[in-house]
Parts: structure tokens; sequence; C-alpha cells
């Protein structure tokens, strides 16, 4: 078939200056992006195309006794209705590490919104009144929502006859996976504390809540394959999935990454591709789905809702002696992430700080709770959450300042980790604190104007709650450590296409990977990479595909990393053959060619003493360079089931926050003042870019603090509030200025000693806020998000 | 149904509409503009914020037989919108654009599929310029927003900013360099006058 609208292409970007590396360098889809040309996956679109609809389960826990679809057949537009029989292999589940996902669900549902059949249609109406026709006849069970009701001795199982790799070492067939790490000695330590802060904490469940909803176009092809245009995070590991439930080869089932509006872990796993490839090849005619907002909150997974149990002592000098915890984390009906979730809630539940006596427990359970994966932060922020308010009742128990308690406590380079894992590249915990805490303070009463208060800067806004009566302001400190890659022995790499050619007299480089470019900037950042190693300004970045290897995930602040180390791995070999060919030319005529030190600079070939040697487009005339290498940053280690000892993670991320809130203490309403952040980046390739990602990963901690979480039932375990009414994500109004103090302390292990960003201030930013919260009210405020009565003490129960 | 109404100064006629179909669904599916965006459908988060007659609109809470014989302007048309603006003695632009004014222009073609050599209106460049793109979904909505906001009031106090873009959300940003590129467009605005 024809290609659809909204088909990427190869976007070309000059630069006036270098534009190599360390540059802000704009976005070179910045022009498509502003005019509205750049085609999302929602907006993919062929001619007689069909649309796509799922039915979803209107319960969490249910035998399916029968589906009828035959009034859904009957309705004219429909072309096809799918359901479990429909499918066309033995394989019919999926799943990022564990396949226990359906397709569609087959005897039974597991959480509400669970996928049970599918429709294509000529109109998405049509779609969405034949899915409603399709008459579904549950039978009930009892739900499982915590760890009680998961544990207990008669619990229904989840999943019966669990045969995956975690089943044999966890202690329920309910629990996931567990991972204790035990080191030194606890009971001796705790024995020198003279102050024990013990305290139970609970994190609300989030929503990555990416603008641009899950959908894709799947388009039949002439050989019986399929070409899916999706928005992912990882081609590949889709691709893996999806062909073996298909019954296609990987080879038959092309990829192409369009348009993504944002990710932030929720597209580690699969929505709609399956189903979609499913209607096309079944049809025979293109089917897009297109998912509306309230679906979305049902079809990708959120970030694990957690109960921490958290046990710190510390001496009379402000020293920590132990640490114990229990981090329980509910991963829902299905496994998604939530094995690699625990590990890096187990190996980073200490913090940036020295302990070496740690009693640690993390596990994740599964339950018919909305399923649980990967969000921005991947199990440290829950963690983040409990360990700095234990920071703060530690210094406040021993009457010292909140930052000096955790300066005295900071880890540095060459601390040993939990895991016995030494920390072997800059560790600036001490220092951000520094930093963040010098940072101006915004000034009192900023509202306050010559007409009267302006109310818009005040808690409660324009609904004219306060002209400044009951508000009060608050101060909180935090910091926060989050490991970038996957780690725990994953082979972690990435793959990169460099190709240099002449093109109107100019030389020019392609980058081609499979990266998803998911708003972070990694397609600048490439741009910049091919610049710095090749002396080139014109770049072309190809779309990103399956027709070259797999580049990994972006996730785990990982990509500028591991894919921007195999573009600038891709571009030394490039280099290395341009330079052979310019040897082989022109090596007879000056002897620097053998001799020196040469780099590409400039469209030329000179010496590391800054010597001409040759015009790149001389050496290269009509010759293409192109090379495909796959590159890996420094191999892991599991960690060791029983002690949690292992060299498991590939690099750490540190920020601190200083959060400035005013409080109406009356109502229960916050306002937040500023949100200052200072974080080590390693080195800033694209300076605007990672301040720009250290804001927005910032206000998502800003918005878990105070306002985001989605609301299960704990009687049927049903969402309560899937819709952006009831759903609240900051507003411009609610977000306050973020000054950034970034640092660069190389890490010589990285490219460029670059330090993976992203993820970071997701971290240390809602702790930030929880302490600034608590300074004004002097309330204890054991759970996140805050609500309104919590402060106002009006409703007691957790719920 | 059938709709006629005028989308970026182009007559447009839209056959076979449903009764339901939301004036977003018919820019997107039936007029090949899909730049105004759907990232909720349900009216809150202003990614489908286009100017109906003017008056910046959520796209998706319009049916679209309301448009009827109106002029609407999406993402597309906001570069010459813009320019026509400039050039219609607008000085302070502040006046807004009245209807035989909008009848009067059209916006120009664009087949660039890389944007290469498009003319931009401010607000977009500033965008640009000043980092506030990166998933860039919430993008077209908020720069309809925020070009509105500049012609009624040119000189934005960072209040005034946040009051009139409470309605777009952004999940990118953190929306600081959304206040920045607001900023630095009613500056540049400020010195071409």
């Amino acid at each position: 078939m024809s290609s659809p609208n909204g088909t990427p292409t190869k976007i070309t970007q000059g630069s006036q200056t270098k534009g190599g590396i360390g540059e802000s360098t704009l976005r070179p889809d910045g022009t498509l992006k502003v005019t509205g040309e750049f085609a999302y996956s929602s907006d993919m679109w062929h001619e007689d195309m069909l649309w796509g609809q799922i039915l979803r389960s209107t319960v969490a826990h249910a035998e399916i006794l029968s589906i009828d679809t035959s009034e859904a057949l009957a309705l004219p537009g429909v072309y096809a209705v799918l359901t479990y029989d429909d499918l066309p292999t033995e394989v019919k589940n999926y799943g990022l590490e564990i396949q226990d996902t359906p397709v569609l669900a087959h005897g039974k549902v597991r959480h509400h919104g669970e996928p049970v059949a599918i429709v294509a249609a000529d109109h998405p109406e049509t779609a969405r009144r034949a899915a409603a026709k399709i008459k579904v006849d549950y039978r009930e069970l009892p739900v499982i929502t915590d760890e009680a009701s998961a544990t207990a001795p008669d619990a229904i199982l989840v999943h019966e006859n669990r045969d995956d790799h975690h089943a044999g070492h966890v202690p329920h067939p309910n629990i996931v996976h567990r991972q204790p790490i035990v080191r030194g000695d606890v009971a001796a330590a705790r024995e020198r504390a003279d102050v024990i802060v013990e305290s139970e904490y609970t994190f609300g469940m989030q929503d990555q809540a990416f603008l641009g909803p899950e959908s894709g176009l799947a388009v039949p092809e002439e050989d019986g394959g399929v070409h899916l245009y999706i928005a992912t995070q990882w081609l590949h590991s889709d691709l893996r999935q999806i062909a073996p439930v298909l019954g296609l080869p990987e080879d038959k089932v092309r990829m192409t990454l369009s348009g993504v509006g944002g990710a932030f872990g929720g597209r580690e796993d699969l929505s709609m591709q399956i189903h979609a490839c499913l209607l096309a090849l079944r049809t025979g005619k293109p089917v897009k789905i297109v998912y509306n907002r309230f679906e979305s909150f049902f079809g990708h997974v959120h970030r694990h809702p957690a109960k921490l149990h958290y046990e710190h002592g510390a001496t009379k000098d402000g020293k920590l002696t132990h640490m114990k915890c229990r981090i329980v984390l509910d991963g829902g009906a299905y496994a998604s992430a939530s094995p690699a979730v625990v590990g890096n809630a187990s190996s980073l539940s200490v913090g940036p700080y020295v302990i070496d006596d740690v009693d640690i427990e993390a596990i994740a359970l599964y339950t018919n709770n909305p399923p649980c994966g990967a969000m921005r932060g991947f199990g440290a922020v829950q963690a983040c959450f409990a360990y700095e308010a234990q920071m703060d009742k530690l210094a406040a128990r021993l009457g010292m300042d909140p930052v000096e308690f955790r300066q005295l406590n900071a880890m540095e380079q060459g601390t040993i980790m939990p895991t016995g894992q030494p920390v072997d590249s800059p560790a600036p915990v001490a220092e951000l604190l520094r930093r963040v805490k010098a940072m101006p303070m915004p000034p009192e009463r900023q509202w306050e104007s010559s007409e009267g208060a302006d109310v818009r800067q005040l808690p409660g806004g324009l609904s004219n709650t306060t002209h400044g009566e009951g508000v009060v302001r608050g101060v909180g400190y935090a910091v926060g450590i989050k490991n970038v890659g996957f780690s725990e022995g994953f082979d972690d790499y990435s793959t990169a296409k460099v190709r240099m050619e002449v093109v109107g007299g100019e030389p020019v480089a392609t980058v081609h990977t499979a990266m998803a470019e998911v708003g972070q900037g990694g397609v600048t950042v490439h741009a910049q990479i091919a610049r710095t190693e090749l002396g080139v300004t014109q770049v072309t970045i190809h779309p990103a595909d399956t027709q070259v290897g797999s580049a990994g995930s972006t996730s785990a602040s990982r990509q500028t990393y591991v894919t921007g180390g195999a573009v600038k791995n891709a571009c030394e070999l490039v280099r290395a053959k341009v330079l052979e060919i310019g040897r082989r030319k022109f090596g007879s005529y000056h002897p620097a060619w053998a001799t020196a030190e040469l780099l590409l600079e400039g469209g030329k070939v000179v010496t590391d003493g800054g010597e001409v040697l040759g015009d790149l487009a001389d050496v290269l005339e009509d010759e293409v360079v192109e090379v495909e290498e796959e590159w890996r940053h420094r191999p892991t280690e599991p960690f060791d089931l029983r002690t949690g000892q292992g060299n498991g993670h590939v690099q750490y991320s540190f920020a601190a926050h200083r959060a400035v809130v005013e409080v109406d203490t009356e109502l229960g309403l916050v306002k937040v003042i500023e949100l200052a952040c200072a974080q080590d980046v390693g080195k800033a390739l694209n300076p605007l870019s990672v301040i720009g990602q250290i804001q927005g990963g910032t206000t998502q901690g800003l918005g878990v603090a105070v306002m985001e979480e989605i609301v299960v039932d704990p009687k049927t375990a049903k969402v309560k509030n899937p819709s952006f009414t009831d759903y609240l994500i900051p507003t411009i109004l609610d977000t306050p200025t973020i000054p950034v103090d970034v640092l660069e302390l190389a890490d010589e292990h990285a490219p460029y000693g670059l330090r993976g960003i992203g993820e970071a201030p997701t971290l240390s930013s809602t702790p930030a806020v929880l302490a600034a919260i608590r300074d004004a009210t002097g309330l204890e405020l054991n759970r996140t998000p805050v609500r309104p009565e919590h402060l106002t003490g009006t409703q007691l129960s957790e719920g | 149904m059938r709709v006629n109404f005028t989308v970026n100064g182009r007559p447009q006629e839209a056959d076979d509409v449903w009764e339901g179909e939301s004036l977003l669904y018919v820019l997107r599916e039936r007029l090949g503009l899909p730049g105004s965006k759907n990232a909720c459908e349900q009216g809150e988060c202003g990614s489908c914020t286009v100017r109906l007659d003017g008056v910046p609109v959520c796209s998706c809470l319009v049916a679209a037989g309301q448009v009827e014989g109106r002029e609407v302007v999406t993402v597309e048309g906001l570069a010459e919108y813009a320019r026509q603006r400039a050039e219609g003695g607008c000085a302070t632009g502040a006046c807004g654009t009245s209807l035989q004014n909008a009848q009067q222009w059209e916006a120009k073609g664009t087949d660039s599929q890389t944007g290469e050599g498009t003319e931009l209106s401010p607000i977009q460049q500033a965008f640009i310029d000043a980092g506030a793109v990166q998933c860039g979904f919430c993008t077209p909505g908020l720069l309809v927003a925020a070009d509105e906001m500049l012609e009624r009031n040119p000189n934005p106090t960072d209040a005034d900013i946040r009051e009139a873009l409470s309605g777009n959300l952004c999940r990118c940003t953190g929306y600081e360099k959304i206040m920045d590129a607001v900023r630095l467009a009613a500056a540049r605005q400020g010195e071409a006058v």
C-alpha cells in the first residue's frame, strides 16, 4: 500500500556556529512542531483507513462466562470484531520481562479496563457504538487490593501456575519479585544510636499523563506483513513482543517511529500496537487507533503506589548509624516493569547517604489494581519521598539544621552502596545542597502590591479565598540519587548508523538510529555529536525505524549516554575511514598525514596543531562512508537474591531541591512559590535542553506532592478519576519559577563525561515540597500527595 | 450534513459530517489539518485551541455544525495570520482582527516536510528560540492562546501570562521556557514597534 499521510521524513539541520556539543543548538524538529506540520502518531492518515476501538472490562476481577459479538458485527460500517478466540497463534500474551499480559482477555479479567475485544469500523463513532453492543457476561470475583488481601491464607492467586523466573524465589505467588539487601550488622549499629526514628509512609499512584494519546496506524503490506507507525519508547522491544502474536517473522513487521507526544515511562509497555496490527491483517485495510484521555488512563501502566516503612538511627553528633526499611510496591494485575522497579527501590532505598549497616526489603505485589510499571524515577521516587522525610525528622530530633545534617552524612565518590558497589565517579551531594541553599530566596509576601493583594499569586488563586489571611510560608530541602541506564546485568546497548558524503559540494553527515525521540531532544544532541566528531555543519537525522539495530529504550535517563555514545562511536569509526581515504589520496603530499593526530573541523582535515591538510569534500569526492555499530557501556551484574550484593548500576545521578511554599492553613491550600534545583549533569551537551529536562522533571515531582493521584476504590478496584477533570496535573498557575544551578563534574567512564539527567529532578522535588509544607504547618504528613483535608484535619481516614 | 466555513482564510466544505463530530475532528480528519491536537477531547488541556471568529476556543468542545459560516484560525495559519495583522496597520497589535480583515487573507500553502524556509510568527519563533518545545504536543494550542493574549496585551506581566495560559496543559517543560518564550515574543514585538 502507499505511504500514509504523516510518514516521517529526514530532517536536515545546518548551523551558523560549530553547533557541536556544549552549545544550546535548537531542535531540528522545532519548526515542524510550531507550525503544526510535525506528524504525531495520532495524526497519521491513510485513504480508506478504518478506525479501531477496544472494548475494556467494566469490572476489576471476574470470570468471563460469555462474549456475544453478533450485534456489533451486524452494525453497518463494522469490518471486524475480534476476541481471544481470533488470535492467530499460540502466543497470546506479551510483557516486558514476564509475558503475563493477555492481548485480549481469556476467560478472566484481572483489572478494571482490561482489553476484552477489538472492533474495526469506518468511523470512530461507529467503532465505539459497535464496541458498546458487545455483550460480555462477567461473574465477579473478590478483588485483591493490598498486601494483606494478596498474601492472606485463602487469597485468590492473580496469576495461577506461574513459571516466570521470579516465581521460584518469591514468598507468595501474589508477589511478583522480592529483593532484600543486607549489609553490616544492624543490631549492633542500632545500639550506637542516640535517636531512632521510625515511620510508615504512603505514596499515591501517579500517572505519566503524557499529552499525546496512545495511537498509531497499522498498514497491511503486500508480502503479508504489516507496517506500524507508532509512538513508543523502544521500537525493538515492541517488535519482539508484537511479531510472535501476529505469527510473523520480525522482518515482516516494519516499525517506524511516528511523532511521540511525551512518554515518561508510560510507553514502555505495549498499548494498542498488537490490536491495530491484528485488525489491519484481518481486514486488509489500514487501521488507526487513537485513545481518548479516558481510555489513556486505562491504556498504560502507572507509577507504583507504595507503602514504605523506615527506621533510621543517628548518634547525637548527627551521624547515621543504621537503616531498616520495607518497601511494598503495588504492581497491579500484570508484571510490566515491576521486577526492575523492585531492584531500584531496594538498591536506592538508602538515598545519597553513607550508612554501613542496613536491612532492606522491597517487594512488588500482584493485585487487581491497575497495572503499574515504569514512570520517570522508577522506584527511586517513592524511596526518596520516605528517606528524605526521615532525614528531616532525625535532624529535628537532634536539634540540627536539616541541610547540615544531610551534608554530614552525604555520600561522595568512593562511598560503598548498600549493594557493595563503590561509587566511582563524582557524587557531589553535599555540594548540591550547599548550592541550592545558597540561591537567593524569593521575596516575602510577593503577592502584595500597592493595589492590594494579587490573588493570582496566593493559595486558591482567582477563587479569591484569601488576601493573605492565614497564609504561612515554609521552606524545605531534599536530595536524591537515581541510577542511569538499565541495571542488574541487562545488556543495555545501542546502535548507530552514521554516513558521510558530499552533497552539493559540502560534507553532510546522516545519523540513523532507532532511538525514540519523545521530546527529550535526542535528535538535537545527535546532530551536535556528529558536528563535533566529523567537523560538518549539515547533519541529516534519519527517521527512527527498525531498519537499523536497536537503540534500547528512551528510559532510565539513558539515551544521551547510550545512543549518544553509539553515535559518537560510529562517528569515530567513520572519521577513521575518512582519514584512511585521505591518507591514500594525499598522504604523499604532506608528512602530517602519517604522523599527526588528525581531526575533522570546519569541513576540513586538520592536525592537532591546527594545520589544514585538505577539504573533506576533496578527500571524499563521491565516496560514501557508512558505519553501523553497536555500542555498550560498562557491564553490570545482577543483585544477589538473598543479600542484594552486586555491581548492579552503571552510573548515578544526583539533584537537590529547595522548595518555598505558602499555605493557607485555614483551607489547606498550597501555593508553591519557588522550586530551586541544583543538579550535577557531568557535561551539559545542550544546556538549554538540560535545563528544560530539570524543570520538567521538577514539575512532575511537584504534581505528585500536591495534586496528582489516581484514586482506586479499595472495595471494587475501579479507577474513580480517569480524566483531566479529576486527575489534576500542574498548570502554569500551579507551577512556580524553577531556578536551576547546573554543576558539571565529568564522569570519566561516560561519553564526554556526561551524566544521565532526566529523572533525578523528579525524585527530590516531591519531598522538598512536602518538607516545606511541614515547615509551614507543623504537621507530620507521611503521605503524598497532600490534599487540603490532610492540612485542615477535616478528614482523618487515609482514603 | 455539510458544513461550510473558513479555515485560515480559505473557504472549506466538509461533507458527510456526522452531527456528533467536533470541530477538532473535522479539522483533523476531514480537512487534513491535524495541527490542532487531541490530548483530552474534553476541554481540559487546551491542546486543540483555535480561534473562532477571533475568540480562542477548545475546538474539541465545538460541534462541527456550530462553525457554519464562521472563521477559524488554526496553528497552521498562525504565521500568516500574524503577518497580516502586523501589516494591517495595527501597530499596538491590540486591535484584534475584524471579520472583514480576516476574510481578506489566505494562508499560504506549505508542503515542506522539514519546515525549511518556513516563515514563522513571532510567537512561533520565540517558542523555538527559548526552548519552549519538547514533545510539542501542547505547542499548537499554546501558540494560538499566547498569540491571542499578546494581541490583547502586548506588555503582559508574568501573572498575566500565567492567567492567560492556565487553560493549556504542558507535561514536559514545567512551563518555565514557555514563560521565557512569551516574554521574548513580547519584547521582540515591543522592539519592532
